[in-house]
């Protein structure tokens, strides 16, 4: 495979061939989807591209989903930081767009901001635009990568767990005991700032992850996945997989960034991952709570 | 996308260009305005630089602008190096029976946002729109109560 193929995400068939004569179908299919995993290239990210598409960010946010981001003073002026968010919405997660919005606006397209990615959603064709927003595929080397670079780094460990919780625990945060960001922090001595938001499990009704039928069916061996979520959603009825997305209801969607936590400030120089998951989880549950209390309907807000 | 609106304040053209041309009063009477900080160069007048937002919908929008035109009492007009594209531009003028015409000017866009970016461009306006009346109205406000308040005091000076 050529390093351009691997980069753009672009599946090779010698890729596929090589891996069928060496392995079952589950592996040809494993091994063929993981050479579609794009390698984090930093220089993807496009300033100009997310510049003249802010508009259409802008009308999304705006109109759509009555976007409110707050606090996004607490994020450090510049300087590497980590971001860790409650991720919600299924695959179509309103709250990245939401974010990356008042984000780009607020700093300027000319800071340096990655999100992380689960591996399939920049394998998919289709989403191939999400590099030029500087979206990279979620991993340790990815995230060291791009904090190296001074980046801003936007990252949520529910991922696919947390995004396809049932619409009725939509005001928690559902980490799934995922504590490599708190390791990352600590390696990198990087700023970690909570940023909460809610209204995004409102834009459908999510009704299970769909976590048994996902491993009686070798999701996770096969793409990562240990969801296979089941919701009611437009314009489709029952939803299952959430892979082709659905049209969101216009839920509003509030995110609040919360005060930088200096892990080894507040909890020594060698802190302890448990205790810091357990602190940053309870803050993030509490602000949630409170921007949730501020809601008087779903959808509405 | 151009919006321009006026007011006339009753204050000379000095006293107004004064409450315009200074970065730390910005916050004070700019409607909308959530951040005006100095960044660099000098802090007022031809050159300087500020980092700006203004609320427009879910976004602070905005970014570095520089003054590239400094008329003392006349004019004070900015344009945009970073973020979205903008003009701006105060107009303070003489006008009749002792009032000052202040026009503040807003040019906004960004370039090659195409179909997208024209139609955010007028969905935004009205909310742009809104804020330059309501800086215009606080302006006078701002200006003619800090007046009455000069003049108030210069009586009770020549009291005592």
């Amino acid at each position: 495979m050529t390093a351009t193929a691997t980069r753009n995400g672009h599946g090779n068939p010698d890729i596929a061939r090589e891996a069928l004569q060496s392995g079952g179908v589950f592996g040809a299919i494993r091994r063929f989807v993981g050479g579609r995993v794009p390698v984090a290239d930093l220089d993807e990210r496009d300033p100009d591209y997310i510049r003249e598409t802010l508009p259409r960010l802008w009308l999304l946010s705006s109109l759509w989903f009555r976007g409110e981001v707050r606090g996004l003073g607490n994020v450090p002026e510049d300087g590497p930081v980590l971001l860790v968010g409650n991720h919600s919405g299924g695959n179509l997660t309103p709250d990245t767009t939401v974010f990356t919005l008042a984000f780009s606006t607020y700093f300027g397209v000319e800071r340096a901001f990655h999100q992380l990615a689960h591996n399939l959603v920049l394998s998919h064709p289709a989403l191939s635009f999400l590099r030029k927003y500087g979206t990279v595929a979620a991993s340790m080397e990815n995230a060291k990568r791009a904090l190296d670079s001074g980046a801003a780094v936007l990252v949520y460990p529910g991922g696919d767990y947390e995004v396809h919780r049932p619409s009725w625990q939509r005001n928690r945060v559902d980490f799934g005991g995922r504590k490599g960001f708190i390791r990352l922090a600590i390696e990198q001595d990087v700023p970690l700032v909570p940023v909460v938001a809610v209204g995004g499990q409102e834009t459908a009704l999510f009704l299970s992850r769909g976590e048994h039928l996902a491993g009686a069916l070798g999701l996770d061996k096969l793409f990562r996945l240990k969801v296979l979520p089941l919701s009611l959603a437009l314009p489709w009825g029952l939803n299952v997989g959430d892979l082709l997305g659905h049209i969101p209801l216009p839920a509003k969607i509030t995110v609040e960034a919360l005060p930088p936590i200096h892990l080894r400030e507040e909890f020594g120089p060698e802190p302890d991952v448990d205790e810091v998951y357990e602190h940053v989880v309870r803050l993030m549950q509490e602000t949630l709570e409170a921007l949730a209390a501020e809601r008087r309907f779903p959808v509405i807000g | 996308m151009r919006i321009a609106e006026h007011v006339d304040v009753s204050a000379s053209p000095a006293i107004v260009f004064e409450q315009v041309s200074d970065p730390s009063r910005v916050l004070d009477f700019f409607a909308g305005v959530t951040r005006w900080e100095c960044v660099g160069g000098p802090r007022a007048g031809l050159g300087a630089r500020y980092r700006m937002l203004m609320r427009v919908g879910s976004a602070e929008v905005g970014g570095l602008i520089e003054v590239v035109e400094f008329d003392a009492g006349r004019d004070l007009a900015w344009n945009s190096v970073t973020g979205i594209d903008q003009r701006g531009r105060w107009r303070v003028r003489r006008g009749e029976q002792g009032l000052t015409r202040v026009e503040l000017r807003l040019q906004f866009g960004v370039a090659g946002g195409g179909i997208w970016g024209w139609l955010s461009e007028h969905l935004a306006a009205p909310i742009v729109r809104g804020n330059v009346k309501r800086t215009l109205a606080q302006l006078k406000r701002a200006v003619e109560h800090e007046q009455v308040r000069a003049e108030a005091s210069r009586r009770r000076a020549a009291r005592t």
